[in-house]
């Protein structure tokens, strides 16, 4: 790694990070992949989400489903933990609370494959600074 | 950009600055930090900017201190700028004590480098090279994500020498802690850091004249330091334009107790109570009656229905009663005693005091022993004003904030529920039905089938009758288990 000398540097990770803008930033930016971030602050690991992020990355690869699973802190929400974040391609992300494998496994069948509703949706609910 | 999560919207209270990349980037990767707009204030600052500047813009910006203070961090950061030395230090605060707050916790764990580079910044506007997060060691996993962070960010050259190719270097130690509370105080803190017994002294002289081993150190909380990048990329007239007018930007709390919604909140200043309670919150379970929201913790106090429209800032917290805090806010309802509330705190405070002044290692004890009587049942109306004075006493004499807040669980709980002391005191009874000495089982005789079913299961033998008969609870050998309660069917069985 060369290292950061001046701001143009830092512009040009950033753009490499997000050549698609609304990627917010993930590591792989491959237009086709579903992105899911797994809430991994203390409460979220105590609630269970390190078995939730294994089944996952797990479960996506054997059913042949192009994804990135990532970790992320604490999105807020501790009485629904534990939380993902869902963005399938090309569409706003969605945050699901109460979420363990069996969960997990019904989030992949239904909502990834089918676009059909699950449960335990967690409205965002909150501006950032952007807007 | 708005992602709206697929359902309806109204407008949305909270607004996620400090929070702004928690739960969002993966906190391991400094790339995820970068693309969105990581480690641009440092360059900017150091590129483009004087310390002054810098100084003038966090002034600007209303920024105050989040660890509970709320002291205005540019007028802090000027202090240790304008007093020279050979070296200086930056130190973030991350004890944080509270009982039941991980609002630093999760910052750290979520967005590292956001702390990182705000120190940074610190120690280029002050003139100081070194950076030190003083942190618990019951917090191994935000441990963790710093060691990572911290690593990272020198592999990238974004801590070290020469830092954006200018003369400029800095870099960044962690050190732990006990997780004694009293370690938050900063004097204390950097006691510790010192490898001396964690106990405060007096200031005068504040750690930005005379902090770690005697040079002028910069002490701010996780929070405070959080907002800093933020600041200086959206300019201090974006920030200061968010909150009220002594109070700018927002406040993170650890929202907890009889509502819904349990978890983190990140809301403006101004805010009110109502909004963060029933709005956010989520209205209060099994439609049990709203009593009182805790805030600050074992330095804060109760509110009541009354102070509920008001807008959240610190000076309107203080004149409520109570403080901001570090953002423990606890949401209680009928079932909760207050006096037991204010006893839970002391109990607390009495186990942290750290002893060195007599006031607070001798007076909380006194305190909670009073409380403890009175929740037995054998506490007298001359109790209630030595509860008064001694608080009072305690909190003029004591040696640190710890001992010159430590009454303020009880003061406000006297204020705000006398009523509820008094029926301790004089009628020998708990409203809330929290206080066990205070209890009394009986069984309804219109009721009773005399099915022996409660006296089969009272462990300690208190009940007796015949077969199909009314059954009577001997007060004086029950122990309150409520076995008998739970397993009566036919609702004989109440507590008073
Ligand atoms: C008993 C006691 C405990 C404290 N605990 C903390 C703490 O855990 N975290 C914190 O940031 N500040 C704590 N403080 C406040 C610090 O002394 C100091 O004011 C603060 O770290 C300054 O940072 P700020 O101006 O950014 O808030 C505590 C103060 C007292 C008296
Ligand atoms: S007030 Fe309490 S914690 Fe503070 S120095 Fe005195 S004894 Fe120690
Ligand atoms: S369980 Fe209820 S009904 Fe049966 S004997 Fe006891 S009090 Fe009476
Ligand atoms: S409360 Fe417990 S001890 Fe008292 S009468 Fe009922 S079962 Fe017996």
């Amino acid at each position: 790694m060369t290292k950061i000398k001046t701001l143009a540097d830092l512009e040009r990770i950033k753009n490499e990070m997000r050549s698609d803008k609304d990627l917010n930033g993930s590591q792989d930016n491959s237009e086709n992949a579903v992105k899911i971030k797994v809430g991994m602050g203390t409460s979220g690991i105590a609630s269970g989400a390190r078995d939730v992020m294994d089944f996952l990355t797990e479960a996506l690869e054997k059913r042949n489903i192009e994804a990135v699973v990532s970790q992320t802190g604490d999105m807020g929400y501790s009485y629904a933990e534990p939380t993902i974040e869902v963005r399938k391609p090309g569409q706003k992300p969605v945050v699901f609370g109460y979420v363990d494998v069996k969960k997990a496994d019904l989030i992949i069948e239904k909502y990834i494959k089918l676009g059909e509703e699950v449960e335990g949706i967690i409205p965002v609910n909150y501006k950032t600074i952007d807007d | 950009m708005t992602n709206l999560g697929g359902s309806k919207m109204s407008q949305h209270k909270q607004i996620r600055i400090a929070l702004n990349n928690c739960g969002v980037i993966d906190p391991e990767n400094i790339k995820e930090y970068i693309a969105r707009d990581g480690y641009m204030a440092l360059g900017k600052c150091l590129t483009e900017m004087k310390p002054e500047d810098i100084i003038r813009e966090i002034k600007d910006s209303g920024l105050r201190g989040r660890g509970g203070g709320g002291f205005p961090a540019g007028l802090k950061w000027e202090i240790a700028c304008k007093n020279k030395a050979d070296q200086k230090y930056v130190v973030c605060n991350a004890d944080e004590g509270d009982p039941g707050a991980f609002m630093d916790r999760s910052i750290l764990e979520g967005d590292p480098h956001a702390v990182l580079e705000a120190m940074a910044i610190c120690g280029y506007s002050m003139g100081a090279t070194k950076g030190l997060i003083y942190i618990r060691a019951e917090y191994p996993l935000a441990i963790e994500r710093l060691k990572i962070a911290i690593e990272q960010a020198r592999e990238f050259g974004l801590l070290g020498k020469n830092l954006f190719g200018t003369d400029f270097e800095f870099d960044i130690e962690i050190r732990y802690g006990a997780g004694a509370f009293v370690c938050g105080e900063e004097t204390a803190l950097i006691h510790s850091m010192e490898g001396l017994r964690g106990e405060p002294t007096i200031k005068p002289p504040y750690p930005a004249e005379s902090g770690y081993f005697g040079k002028p150190t910069n002490v701010n909380n996780v929070e405070t330091y959080a907002n800093v990048p933020i600041i200086l990329r959206k300019g201090a007239n974006w920030f200061n334009k968010i909150g009220t007018e002594k109070s700018k930007g927002t406040k993170v709390f650890a929202l907890a107790g009889k509502i819904k919604n349990v978890g983190l909140v990140e809301v403006p200043m101004g805010t009110t109570l109502r909004e963060v309670i029933y709005e956010i919150g989520g209205v209060i379970e099994n439609d049990k009656k709203f009593k009182t929201v805790q805030t600050g913790g074992p330095s804060g106090g109760c509110l009541t229905e009354k102070h509920l429209d008001t807008p959240i800032d610190f000076d309107n917290l203080v004149q409520a009663g109570s403080m901001m805090g570090s953002g423990g806010m606890i949401v209680m309802d009928e079932d909760n005693c207050m006096v037991s509330v204010a006893k839970f705190y002391l109990e607390f405070t009495v186990e942290e005091s750290c002893g060195k002044c007599s006031p607070c290692r001798i007076g909380n004890k006194r305190l909670y022993e009073l409380l403890d009587r009175i929740t037995q049942g054998k506490g007298e109306m001359e109790d209630l004003k030595r509860l008064r004075n001694m608080s009072n006493v305690i909190k003029d004499t004591s040696l640190c904030g710890l001992g010159q807040t430590s009454p303020n669980p009880v003061l406000s709980t006297l204020d705000n529920f006398y009523d509820e002391y008094v029926a301790h005191v004089v009628d020998k009874k708990c409203i809330a039905g929290q206080c066990k000495d205070l209890m009394t089982y009986f069984i309804i005789e219109e009721n009773c089938v005399g099915c022996t079913a409660c006296a089969r299961v009272c462990p300690v033998g208190a009940i007796t009758g015949e077969k199909k008969e009314v059954h009577y609870i001997n007060p004086e050998i029950c122990i309150k288990c409520g076995a008998c309660e739970e397993r009566c069917k036919f609702d004989a069985i109440i507590v008073k």
